[in-house]
């Protein structure tokens, strides 16, 4: 990192003056907390005790059988309190938010997985909430707004633009910047402006670093690739981060084809995408040539998203990362297929992955391994696969 | 000497205030904005921004979010303003200033940007993404071509109203209170304190804006700054009335610049 907030020349702070003040107070505070044992050990002891951290390191071995190639490893973030990933970031910046002294949380949120995380924290410290998600990802995961309203948590829908993570994160600025003083904005990826991807990427990097020691425990060295889904880049800036520096470790990032990326329809930023600024950072957005934001599009909520963290478009403009694109079908596929192989029901998110793990493995021989971040669990979307798939459920 | 400065030079000189109008381009159609700028300017306008359409506008409320919306449905670029504001400067010669997210300027490439504005009579640009520690990489672009680029302050921007108040160019805009732009009916911003520290370090003339609209209000804070900004209440009535706001619009910036200067 040079200049402040820079990964190569992505990232920065973009946003409006009125909330320069509340980024400088939460870097301080931020670092402030980093260096402290105090905070450091009772995140720990909220992982362990509230999260169920450690999560487990599974080896899939009928999915290994399967698909005939490298052992493929999943890192069970799904068995989180929760359901998912974003409990790590949640806890870390709920604890900071209660140092700072603030009173209220608010958050965007796609499929929800954030938003619910968001809520928990918010009833375990005592946080008045408020949770901004776009009406079309309201209608596609309605059990998750039930979830945080019986958490006590407020959600507004966002009409604007095409209701979705997007403008969910727009609305989310807008409502702190009128309410700056006594909120915090608890941003649920490894974006936005300076210190967000910072922070966010240190609370999720305990998925890399617990992959790394049980990995070892399990087969001696390092494993020879690294998956994970990509919608802001959270799960996968965190299972990644530990492995950064290990340059014989493959880093993959699935991201989302929709109907697939010679469509209109997908939202896979780094094979469409191009150099923009947008939501307090510099990095890749799908944008058309007058830098409109576009509209986007995937089966999945989570990766329903015109950018990726500015770590990510760093990691992937040095060659350290690669992205690939995954469709809808064939993250449905792979939602079958982990079901019916390994008994376990893979959010739809983290479905991408599997199905980037399923053709990678097959390239690798049986003494190489896979980790995929199997970043939640599928519970929320099963209603959405069976409409997929032409199946009728009824209440 | 910028048309901006200009400007500020003449209401000094005559112990004036200066009121700035917003609206955006192409809402709902680039011959409207023509026609409302010429309006505004005779109905007493000193200064007007035009907005740039952009998808994702986050610093503004509802009346502008919706009107850079029916601007991007009138299909109005970045270069389509370009050539708005040639065919303007055949007619007028008060200062122009584009208000546009930082993405739009990145996209055409900053400085062919510049270069554009400074061509076609573009005198200041307001980009409310993009804070004082972010300048740097379109500023030497916006000197060299002469164009200024519109530092804001903030009631939270505290401490760093004096980093930015004394470096700013052409004017300072004073943002009035926390939140997105849009009509306010009060403000909470302690507007004496805020402009102590505020007179104490800038070296420019000060304006204030986000949720100025109506006559009363403009008499409220005329004293505190040199200029008024009044944006979403001009909108709204473009909202309303469409091509037909021209009228509208020139009766409503004369109310509002008599509330200025009247005794």
């Amino acid at each position: 990192m040079g200049k402040k907030g820079r990964f190569e020349e992505f990232g920065g702070q973009y946003v409006p003056e009125t909330l320069m003040n509340a980024l400088c107070e939460l870097e301080c505070a931020y670092e402030e907390c980093k260096g402290d044992e105090t905070f450091q050990a009772e995140l720990r002891a909220l992982y362990q005790n509230y999260a169920g951290r450690p999560s487990l390191l599974y080896y899939a071995e009928k999915l290994t059988t399967l698909c005939g190639g490298a052992k493929i490893y999943l890192k069970r973030e799904d068995l989180n309190h929760t359901g998912s990933h974003k409990i790590n970031n949640v806890l870390g910046q709920a604890l900071l938010a209660k140092k700072m002294g603030k009173k209220r949380l608010i958050a965007e949120t796609g499929a929800g997985q954030h938003g619910v995380a968001t809520a928990t924290a918010a009833a375990l410290f005592g946080f008045e909430c408020e949770i901004f998600m776009g009406i079309e990802d309201m209608e596609r995961q309605a059990l998750n707004v039930y979830r945080m309203e019986l958490l006590g948590a407020k959600v507004t829908g966002v009409a604007s633009g095409t209701g979705t993570l997007k403008d969910a994160v727009n609305e989310a600025f807008r409502q702190w910047v009128a309410s700056v003083e006594d909120t915090y904005y608890l941003l649920g990826s490894v974006m936005g402006p300076h210190p967000y991807p910072t922070i966010v990427r240190d609370f999720q990097k305990i998925i890399g670093e617990e992959t790394k020691s049980r990995h070892y425990e399990l087969e001696g060295k390092l494993p020879d690739c690294i998956i994970a889904c990509v919608g802001g880049g959270s799960n996968a800036m965190g299972i990644f981060y530990d492995f950064i520096s290990e340059k014989n470790v493959r880093l993959v990032g699935a991201e989302a084809a929709g109907k697939g990326v010679d469509t209109e329809l997908h939202a896979a930023t780094i094979t469409k995408g191009t150099p923009g600024i947008f939501h307090g950072m510099k990095s890749y957005f799908l944008q058309d040539e007058q830098g409109q934001i576009m509209p986007v599009y995937s089966l999945s909520a989570g990766l329903d998203y015109p950018g990726i963290g500015p770590e990510h478009a760093a990691l992937y403009s040095t060659a350290r990362a690669e992205y690939l694109p995954v469709t809808d079908e064939e993250a449905v596929c792979a939602f079958e297929v982990l079901s019916k192989t390994e008994g376990i029901i893979p959010a739809i998110e983290s479905a991408h992955a599997l199905s980037a793990a399923f053709k990678i493995a097959g390239e690798m021989s049986a003494n190489q391994s896979i980790v995929v971040c199997l970043s939640g669990r599928g519970d929320k979307d099963v209603y959405q696969i069976a409409r997929y798939r032409g199946v009728n459920l009824h209440e | 000497m910028n048309r901006i400065e200009m400007l500020f030079e003449k209401i000094k000189n005559k112990g004036e205030k200066a009121l700035i109008t917003f609206i955006t381009a192409g809402d709902p159609d680039l011959d409207t904005t023509e026609r409302l700028v010429y309006a505004m300017e005779e109905a007493g306008a000193d200064i007007i921004e035009l907005g740039v359409p952009f998808s994702d506008p986050v610093a503004e409320g509802p009346i502008i979010q919706a009107a850079s919306g029916r601007g991007l449905q009138s299909g109005t670029k970045l270069s389509d303003i370009f050539m708005l504001v040639a065919r303007l400067r055949c007619r007028t010669q008060m200062p122009l200033l584009l208000m546009m997210y930082l993405n739009s300027i990145f996209r055409f490439g900053p400085e062919k940007f510049f270069e554009e504005c400074s061509k076609n009579g573009i005198d200041g640009v307001i980009v409310p993404d993009m804070p004082f520690e972010e300048k740097d990489e379109i500023a030497v672009f916006a000197e060299k071509y002469n164009v200024l680029l519109i530092d804001l302050v903030a009631p939270t921007s505290k401490k760093r109203i004096k980093m930015i108040a004394s470096q700013s160019r052409g004017f300072l805009y004073c943002v009035s209170s926390l939140g997105v732009t849009g009509q306010r009916s009060s403000f909470s911003t302690d507007f004496k304190c805020f402009f102590e520290e505020i007179d104490r370090h800038s070296n420019v003339p000060t304006a204030i804006g986000f949720g100025i609209s109506t006559a009363e209000q403009v008499k409220e804070l005329r004293g505190y700054a040199t200029a008024l900004i009044v944006g979403s209440a001009i909108v709204k009535i473009v909202e309303a009335y469409g091509k037909d706001s021209v009228m509208e619009v020139k009766r409503f910036v004369r109310e509002l610049k008599a509330a200025l200067n009247e005794k």
